[in-house]
């Protein structure tokens, strides 16, 4: 089976932020299922990808020689590898490019055996790997991990104590307002500040103009993806065009918000409209208006003009003609999803304040403080010692807050008054322009046997990235697919701009639209095979160790106990109570995500009565706290409490990217555990010294170091503690976790749900939402985690959504940018399979991702079966569903067959 | 964001010598919930606030079996909402004002503010004019009343002068026998504006037999008002699954809904179809049980 | 223009010269430094800025603050008394009822005076109180448990209302 990704680019490549792993060259491996001892071979995530695969390109001869790929390759000399290490992007392609070699043809693959005997938690995925460290030896008990041990930062924030973004005030702090455009897309002609400057009351004004020059061009590391740093300065304040409603175009500094505000109606900016691009299928359109007039990408043989299509990826194996031919049932439909928002409630804020000697401080709410210190040194062109980032508690993120918009007005405004400077955005400026989730379209073509295998898929996959390139449609395109085992496959994925929002990450970014499609799709397919839609995704589901889309080998994961654990579930065999009169019906839906791992850092200080403090590099969003308590607990034989975490500035602890990516228990916990691995390592030497022994020969089990094999009295942990400043000097644990491999995350949802047939309402009766988590650190955050992910893919699904027209946002508050309420939601059951993944601490797995992603096409299927309208459209909103099943619309097929319509 | 004049009379007559004396444009300020963030939006901007809470003739709640009730303009919608009389007398009264936005809103936000914001989706509108309300008026010139479904010009006019006020809503006592309700239809569950709101009224003669029946709309037309015609296809008839069925197609058809992004014109005339329906079967149940 | 300003926050008088267009948010988190109230929207449709208006539940983003001459205001601030949480916080911390914590403060306020108010609620009659409470993070499944489990904790009903 012949696997090849191809991607096609315009720009500079995007360099990788985080160091990559000492093998990054090593030859490609077999996509074994288990890792050999010791091996850093590490994936990318898809999302990476995306961003990643441009050098790539120019690397691998391109199977065939296109002639503008060869165009954008040259740039990627930008990136100079540091020291000896390799540039991850150049470890990336080797995983793509190069296939498997027939080894784990899915052809060999047999449908898996019903769930008789059904495996008991925590069910192990593969073989352990053979590692020393004790974690990982399946079978040991945790005196802590897998407690629901509560917030250890919980009092302050039922309390009011914690302090988010807009709490800070500094002394003699100044207030700023923003001024954003009201068009959609306008060539910015002139902007005259000088009546807002003489307001009574105004310290400053900046636009475009007093940013300084960029120092070099190209991407700006954000994480799992990354902006080219001009894109960046043209959210941050548009200079010579606005390319959507709400860009900045500059700023005001006051004495209080009111007068702030006051001065942006004296702020005049002259404008020329230019005609605007709402979707993204007419922006692929010939002749169509450009956004920029620097992308280029056209298929070989075009001529070179300006285009919308910001990148074209491919992911293209097997022989898809052939796989039709053999199919039994084909089916291919279109679908869509709207622009949604991560709808954090906290709006972004932040304050900054540079002294007299040009050190610079920000404090911001932010899912990741050095990545907005990495932004603000590119973007401003200062030294990364001199500025500090400081990230306060923040209010959710959902990945909405890793781009700087806010800091560089801040940071402006305070140069330029020498004074503190206050940035509060309004919700209606958090919907116009801090970066919405990808709105898409998708077409999708499914071939499947009598027996249920699927044979061909190919797909058309059309990402909204808003005014400025990186959709994630290359994640879409890998995690759509990421359930099945499909050996014939070609999927297109667009990357096109418009005059929208610049999107951002939104939880499992690209994900959820590809689901609702997969998903809908299997479910069809499904049904005109008349099989179980359980049962048929359960004779499709890809085994671990076969390709994923792009061609890397699944890493082990447990869908398929996941999958049996539905299959005995009541949720699932109980059959759905009717009642007369009402129209019900059951949806089942999977999600993929894999997730990111890139690199985090903490320090941990032994204290003198034995407690500990640990500092940790990444943001807090909602645990990491007490998840890191209870690892650091767990290790040193202590309890949560005894453990005080604290999220570190940027001048306190190592570089951490963001935390988002689900890889924050996964990849913080792993440096915890190192951290707490050193220091006891130090005061097992100490303790060795004391018994006479070499370090060797020492161990450390239920809070003593004891001689291995020696029955002799051991040293108390406390004891070592106390005396610690007197007996060898402070004990400082270090962490530092980097290039993990990504730990994929699994999830089934089943609902449901009652539809209203005369109003198209859809309520939800009951929720279930399963999912492999490797290992719950804690239960009662891993079940938050899910149940706040279902909520958002029940919004994205029946309720929210961007309404245009012609490139005005209607829609701008949270009235009609509806977020479930309280009374739009059930209970929502979870059941966690654990399944641990080889190289999480203690089998942890990303968790925060997935959840959101099988909620749209679960419900989408259940309606199906409850009113037999098959929905195309997100959201599916009761005017939508009433719509498509009222006689008007166009005629449905019938009802789902007695097989599925359980 | 312009700045202005706060101002908060306790009589009638200070708030009509404000007014009246006033240069710039005056907003009456009642529960605030629709002025306050139309004004720090910038989409009101007037030079004074006229806090009207104090005045105590606003703030009126009493009923007297003869005259009906006295719902003064600045109360809220809670106090109405859970007040004994109001819920046994005018349950649909009751209904629409615990549907108003959240508890939180329901707390500051006043049926005289809902009316004179004169939106065409205000929830507590059609109840009243389903119930015969009346809108008393003051102003520089004395004192006015009108029947409140002539209150409304469009959305957001009102036939308020710039020097007059709404003092109170006067509704009459209910019929014999009859039984109201409303009902809208919202996407979410809570914390919407309605697509469509419809409130009934149901009279019955001795029998089976509608005597009377009154039906008002909201969010179909640029002001909340009554479906005369499908009113008139009810009286004197059985209320049986046919005549509702009729009355609500009725309601349709009369209906002039926009298309907006809270829903498009012929998916609100479905749901006055409906909703008239539904509001009718709540009412005929509410007989059922026990008319008054 | 400004006007001055005598109410009282949590038990203490204040006296404030207030910005007309301060709204009762602004003057408790700007002007007197109370942050424990959030602004997620600023008019009126999220609950982050719930507070207690003469005892009542209301949206301080709505209010404009010179309404508040001379009423009583409570804000989360005021709900542990002397230190102790009260135990809607505490239920809120026992159930997972919280994550990233912003909607708490406002929701904390709405509950409480809610469960005042009806001391053995149903599901639905919880997740009708809090549904002018927004919250992102959780799915509400935690928060209306924590409810649930603080009226399981209350003395009897004696009158319901």
């Amino acid at each position: 089976m012949a696997t090849s990704t191809k991607t096609r680019q315009f720009g500079p490549p995007l360099k990788r932020g985080s160091v990559a792993p000492k093998r990054a060259q090593a030859p490609p491996k077999k996509p074994a299922a288990t890792k050999a001892p010791g091996s850093v071979a590490r994936a990318p995530s898809a999302a990476t990808r995306q961003q990643q695969s441009t050098p790539k390109r120019a690397q691998t001869p391109p199977k065939k020689s296109i002639a503008p790929r060869q165009q954008s390759a040259p740039k990627q000399a930008q990136t100079p590898p540091k020291k000896s290490i390799t540039p991850r992007q150049q470890s990336a392609p080797r995983q793509a490019q190069t296939p498997p070699k027939k080894s784990t043809a899915p052809q060999q693959q047999r449908a898996p055996k019903p769930a008789q005997a059904p495996p008991q938690a925590p069910v192990q995925a593969v073989p352990p790997t053979p590692k020393a460290q004790p974690q990982r030896v399946n079978g040991r008990t945790f005196r802590v991990i897998g407690q629901r041990t509560e917030r250890v930062d919980a009092v302050e924030r039922v309390t009011g104590q914690a302090a988010f973004g807009a709490d800070i005030t500094l002394p003699g702090m100044l207030w700023a307002k923003v001024l954003r455009s009201p068009y959609a897309h306008a060539r910015i002609k002139g902007i005259d500040t000088a009546a807002a400057l003489r307001h009574p009351g105004v310290l400053a004004v900046v636009t475009a103009a007093d940013l300084p020059p960029l120092a070099s061009k190209g991407p700006v590391q954000l994480g799992e993806l990354s902006i080219d740093v001009a894109a960046l300065r043209e959210l941050v304040l548009a200079s010579k065009k606005v390319r959507f409603q709400g860009q900045p175009v500059a700023s005001v500094a006051a004495i209080d918000p009111y007068t702030a505000a006051e001065a942006l109606e004296l702020i005049h900016v002259d404008y020329e409209p230019l005609p605007v691009l709402e979707n993204a299928l007419d922006a692929m359109k010939p002749g169509a208006p450009v956004v920029h007039d620097d992308i280029f990408i056209q298929n070989p043989g075009e001529r070179r003009s300006p285009s919308n299509i910001a990148a074209h990826i491919e992911f293209e194996r097997g022989d898809v003609e052939a796989g039709f031919a053999q199919a039994d049932v084909v089916v291919e439909e279109s679908y869509e999803s709207a622009m949604v928002h991560q709808a954090y409630l906290e709006p972004q804020a932040a304050a900054a304040s540079v002294d007299a000697g040009g050190r610079t401080t920000v404090w911001t709410t932010t899912q990741g403080a050095f990545t907005i210190k990495l932004q603000l040194c590119a973007l401003l062109g200062l030294g990364q010692n001199l500025v500090r980032v400081v990230p306060l508690e923040i209010g959710g993120g959902f990945g909405g807050k890793i781009n700087v918009l806010v800091e560089p007005l801040c940071v402006l405004l305070s140069r330029r008054t020498g004074r503190p400077v206050k940035l509060v955005l309004t919700r209606d400026e958090v919907l116009r322009a801090t970066g919405p989730g990808s709105p898409s379209f998708i077409t999708l073509k499914v071939g499947a046997k009598k027996d249920g295998t699927l044979t061909a898929l190919t797909g058309r996959l059309i990402y909204d990235a808003g005014a400025f390139p990186g959709a994630p449609v290359a994640a879409g395109c890998v995690v759509g697919l990421g359930p099945y085992r499909v050996p014939n496959l070609r999927l297109d994925g667009y990357d096109v701009v418009t005059n929208k929002p610049r999107v951002q990450p939104y939880r499992a970014p690209g994900a959820p639209q590809a689901a609702f499609a997969f998903e809908s799709s299997m479910d069809r397919i499904a049904e005109k095979l008349r099989l179980d839609p359980l049962e048929f995704r359960r004779r499709n589901a890809i085994a671990v160790g076969e390709s994923l889309a792009d061609g890397r080998p699944l890493p082990p994961v447990g869908l398929k106990q996941l999958l049996d654990r539905v299959a005995r579930h009541p949720c699932w065999t109980r059959p759905l109570e009717q009642e007369r009169g009402h129209a019900r019906g059951r949806g089942l839906a999977l999600g993929c995500w894999l997730g990111s791992t890139l690199s985090s850092a903490c320090h941990l200080m032994v204290n003198a009565d034995g407690s500990l403090t640990l500092v940790l590099g990444g943001v807090d969003l909602t645990g990491t706290r007490t998840a890191m308590a209870q690892i650091a607990a767990e290790e040193f034989g202590l309890e949560p409490g005894q453990v005080h975490v604290r999220v570190g500035d940027t001048d306190s602890v190592g570089y951490t990217d963001v935390s988002a990516g689900s890889r924050v228990t996964y990849v913080m916990g792993a440096a915890v555990q190192q951290a707490c691995q050193d220091a006891l390592g130090q005061l097992g030497e100490r303790a060795a010294e004391q018994l006479g022994a070499g370090a060797g020969e020492v161990e450390f089990r239920a809070g003593v170091f004891n001689l291995r094999g020696s029955k002799k009295k051991g040293i108390p942990y406390l004891e070592l503690a106390r005396t610690s400043l007197r007996r060898g000097g402070p004990v400082v644990g270090r962490g530092t976790a980097s290039g993990l491999p990504v730990a994929p995350a699994f999830a089934a949802h089943v609902v449901d749900v009652e539809v209203d047939r005369e109003t198209g309402k859809v309520s939800i009766l009951k929720y279930t939402a399963f999912q492999d988590v490797g290992r719950a650190v804690n239960p009662t955050q891993v079940e938050g985690q899910i149940q706040g992910g279902v909520a958002q893919g029940v919004g994205l699904a029946l309720t929210e959504a961007y309404i245009w027209t012609r490139g005005a946002l209607k829609n701008a508050s949270l009235l009609d940018y509806r977020l479930p309420t309280a009374l739009d939601l059930p209970f929502i059951a979870t059941e966690l399979i654990e399944a641990p993944a080889p190289d999480g601490p203690y089998g942890v797995r990303g968790v925060g991702e997935v959840p959101i992603v099988p909620a749209a096409p679960a419900l989408a299927n259940a309606i199906y079966r409850a009113v037999g309208v098959r929905m195309k459209a997100l959201p599916m909103t009761p005017e939508a569903v009433f719509m498509a099943s009222h006689p008007r619309a166009p005629v449905q097929e019938p009802a789902a067959s007695p097989v599925a319509g359980r | 964001m312009r700045a202005f004049e706060y101002r908060a009379p306790t009589t009638l007559s200070e708030a009509l010598k404000l007014l009246a004396e006033a240069k710039g444009e005056v907003r009456p300020l009642a529960g605030g919930t629709d002025l306050v963030p139309q004004v720090r939006e910038g989409r009101k901007r007037p030079t004074m606030v006229l806090d009207v809470k104090r005045i105590s003739e606003l703030r009126r709640l009493e009923y007297d079996p003869g005259m009906g009730l006295r719902l003064g303009a600045a109360v809220s919608c809670s106090v109405i909402a859970s007040h004994p009389q109001v819920r046994r007398y005018f349950p649909a009264l009751a209904q629409a004002c615990a549907l108003v936005g959240s508890i939180q809103i329901q707390n500051r936000a006043t049926v005289g503010g809902n009316i004179c914001n004169a939106s065409p989706s205000a929830d507590t509108v059609p109840p009243l004019l389903c119930l015969d309300a009346r809108a008393f008026i003051a102003g520089g010139r004395g004192q006015r009343e009108v029947a409140l479904e002539s209150f409304f010009r469009g959305p957001g006019r009102t036939i308020l002068a710039r020097d007059e006020l709404l003092v109170e809503v006067v509704v009459p006592p209910p019929p014999k026998f009859s039984a109201a309700s409303y009902m809208r239809f919202i996407p979410r569950s809570e914390m919407d504006i309605a697509v469509a709101g419809v409130a009934s009224l149901v009279v019955l003669d001795g029998g089976r037999q509608c005597q009377e029946a009154r039906i008002a709309l909201a969010a179909v037309a640029p002001q909340p008002s009554r479906a005369p015609e499908a009113e008139a296809a009810l009286q004197g008839r059985p209320l049986d699954a046919k005549a509702l069925e009729e009355a609500g197609e009725l309601a349709a058809k009369m209906a002039k809904p926009i298309t907006d992004i809270r829903g498009g014109a012929e998916y609100r005339r479905e749901l006055v179809k409906v909703l008239t329906r539904r509001t009718l079967e709540q009412c005929l149940e509410a007989l059922k049980r026990g008319p008054r | 223009m400004k006007q001055p300003l005598t109410f009282t926050l949590n038990g203490e008088e204040r006296v404030l010269y207030v910005d007309t267009r301060a709204t009762l948010l602004e003057a408790v988190r700007d002007y007197l430094g109370l942050t424990g109230t959030k602004e997620g929207c600023g008019n009126g449709n999220c609950g982050a800025c719930t507070v207690w208006l003469d005892g009542e539940p209301a949206y301080s983003c709505l209010v404009l603050a010179v309404e508040a001459q001379g009423a009583r205001v409570m804000t989360v601030e005021g709900l542990a008394e002397g230190g102790r949480l009260d135990p809607l916080q505490r239920a809120l911390i026992e159930e997972g009822g919280l994550q990233c914590g912003f909607c708490t403060p406002g929701l904390l306020m709405m509950a409480r005076s809610f469960l005042d108010r009806h001391r053995r609620p149903t599901e639905r009659e919880i997740r009708g109180a809090i549904a002018g409470n927004l919250c992102r993070c959780t799915g509400y499944d935690k928060i209306v448990r924590a409810i649930q489990r603080a009226a399981r904790g209350q003395t009897p009903p004696q009158a319901e209302g």
